[in-house]
C-alpha cells in the first residue's frame, strides 16, 4: 500500500512525524480518511479522534480538540490545539476536557459556537465511554 | 585606613554575595534547558502554522470581504504595544532592552501623531515604561504566578487583544519580545501580529485547494488562532531569553566578585603584615633603649 508524509503537531510538542498509510479525521464536515495522491484540501477539525494506521489492521488514536488539517502534494499536516495519544489518556484529563468545553458552552451566546461547544462535550462524553471510563 | 577587623568583614560579605550569585546562576542554567526545549518544541508548530496561513493567503486576493485580522482597518491611526518582559530582575539588559526598543518605538509614533496603547506582559516591563508611559499603559498581564508557560497563557492574552481589536480600540498591534539565539546572544524583537504579517510561500500555490468549510470561514479560524500561536512563541522566546540572560548576568556577577575577595585579600593580608612588622620594630626599639 502505497503510504505519505503525515505529521501531528500541537503547539507543545510534535506528535507524530513518518510515512503511514491512512489518517482518519475528525473534519468539521464529518470525518474524512486521508489515503496517499489525496486531493489537496484544507480543512477545519473538531474535537474527535484522529486514527492513524501506519501498519494495516494496527491503529493508533489520537484524540484532538480543534486544529486544522493541510492536505497537499507533500503530504498532510495537522496542527492540533491541543492533541493527547490515548496512551496518555485518563479519566481526569477526559473530565478536564469535558468541563472545559462546558465552561465554553456556558460562556458565549453565539448559536455556532454554542452548537461546537455541544458536539465537543457529546465528542468527549462518547471518547469516555469508549474507553470504558 | 580601614580596620583589620572591617576588612574581614568586608571579605566575608563578598563571600556571601558571590555564594548567591553563584546558586542563582545555577538555577538559571537548570531553568534555561527547560526554558530552551519547551521554545525548540513550540517551534514546529508555529512554522508550520504560518506555511500554512501563508498557503491560505496567497490564494485570496484582498477585498472587503477579507477578514481585518489580515487586511487590517484601513488605518493606522492607534497602534497597541504588546510589551512582554520578565517578571524579576537580576538578569542583565534583558527586560531595559526590550523596554528600550519599545520606547522608542512608542515615541516615535507619538512624534508621527500616533495614538499609542500598550499592554504590559510581566511586571518589570511596566515598572520601566510606567514613569514616561503612564497614561498609555491601559492593561498589565501579571504572569508570577505561572510557573511554566502553557499555551493557555497564549490564549489568554491573545483573547484580551482580540477584544480590544473586536471592540475598535487599535488599528495595529506590534509584539515586543526577546528572541532567544543562544545563552550570550538574546535578540531584542519588535514583530507586527495585527494585521497579520503573512511571508507568501509561493511554493505551493499553482496548487488548487479544496476547503472545507468555506475559504473564507478557514481564514477567519485560522487568523485569530495564528495570533495566539505568536504570542504563545513569543513568551516561550522571552522565558527562555531571561534565563539565559540571568546564567550570563550571574556568572559575570560570581567572576566580578572572585576577583574583588581576591583584592581585598591582598589588602587584608598586607595591611596583617605591616600591623606584625610595627609591632616587631616597637618591642626590639624598646628593648634597645633600655
Amino acid at each position: 500500500m502505497a503510504t505519505f508524509n503525515f505529521e501531528l503537531v500541537s503547539p507543545e510538542r510534535v506528535l507524530f512525524s513518518g510515512d503511514v498509510d491512512a489518517v482518519v479525521l475528525p473534519a468539521t464536515e464529518g470525518d474524512m480518511t486521508v489515503l496517499a495522491g489525496h486531493a489537496p484540501v484544507m480543512t477545519a477539525l473538531k474535537t474527535g479522534f484522529l486514527v492513524v494506521t501506519s501498519t494495516p489492521g494496527n491503529g493508533r488514536r489520537v484524540l484532538i480538540r480543534g486544529g486544522f488539517a493541510d492536505i497537499n502534494q507533500n503530504g498532510l499536516t495537522v496542527l492540533a490545539e491541543r492533541a493527547l495519544p490515548e496512551e496518555e489518556l485518563t479519566q481526569d484529563i477526559l473530565d478536564q476536557e469535558i468541563l472545559t468545553a462546558e465552561m465554553h458552552y456556558d460562556a458565549t451566546n453565539e448559536p455556532a459556537a454554542r452548537q461546537a461547544a455541544e458536539s465537543a462535550i457529546a465528542q468527549l462524553r462518547e471518547a469516555k465511554a469508549a474507553l470504558n471510563f | 585606613m580601614p580596620s583589620l577587623k572591617d576588612l574581614r568583614n568586608r571579605i566575608a560579605s563578598v563571600k556571601a554575595t558571590q555564594k548567591i550569585t553563584k546558586a542563582m546562576q545555577m538555577v538559571a542554567a537548570a531553568k534555561l534547558r527547560r526554558a530552551q526545549t519547551a521554545a525548540e518544541a513550540a517551534r514546529p508548530y508555529a512554522e508550520r502554522m504560518s506555511a500554512v496561513l501563508g498557503n491560505l493567503a496567497s490564494g485570496i486576493t484582498v477585498g472587503p470581504e477579507t477578514p481585518r485580522l489580515l487586511a487590517g482597518t484601513g488605518s493606522d491611526r492607534v497602534h497597541l504595544l504588546i510589551v512582554c518582559t520578565a517578571e524579576r530582575g537580576l538578569c542583565g539588559a534583558f527586560n531595559s532592552s526590550i523596554a528600550r526598543l519599545a520606547r522608542d518605538h512608542a515615541t516615535r509614533l507619538m512624534a508621527e501623531g500616533k495614538t499609542v496603547k500598550i499592554i504590559c506582559v510581566g511586571k518589570k516591563g511596566y515598572d520601566i515604561l510606567r514613569r514616561q508611559f503612564a497614561e498609555q499603559i491601559i492593561e498589565l498581564i501579571d504572569l508570577r504566578s505561572v510557573r511554566q508557560i502553557g499555551f493557555e497563557q497564549g490564549d489568554m492574552i491573545a483573547q484580551k487583544v482580540l477584544a480590544r481589536f473586536d471592540a475598535g480600540e487599535f488599528d495595529v498591534a506590534t509584539l515586543f519580545y526577546s528572541r532567544f539565539r543562544s545563552v550570550i546572544a538574546q535578540i531584542p524583537t519588535a514583530q507586527q501580529i495585527i494585521p497579520a504579517q503573512i511571508e507568501a510561500t509561493g511554493a505551493s500555490s499553482d496548487a488548487v485547494y479544496d476547503y472545507e468549510p468555506e475559504e473564507g470561514e478557514i481564514l477567519t479560524t485560522l487568523l485569530p488562532r495564528n495570533l495566539t500561536v505568536q504570542i504563545f512563541r513569543a513568551l516561550l522566546e522571552n522565558a527562555a531569553s531571561e534565563q539565559g540572560a540571568r546564567m550570563s548576568a550571574m556568572d559575570n556577577a560570581t567572576r566580578n566578585a572572585g576577583e574583588m575577595i581576591k583584592k581585598q585579600t591582598m589588602t587584608y593580608n598586607r595591611s596583617r603584615q605591616a600591623m606584625i612588622t610595627k609591632e616587631l620594630i616597637e618591642i626590639i626599639s624598646g628593648a634597645e633603649a633600655l
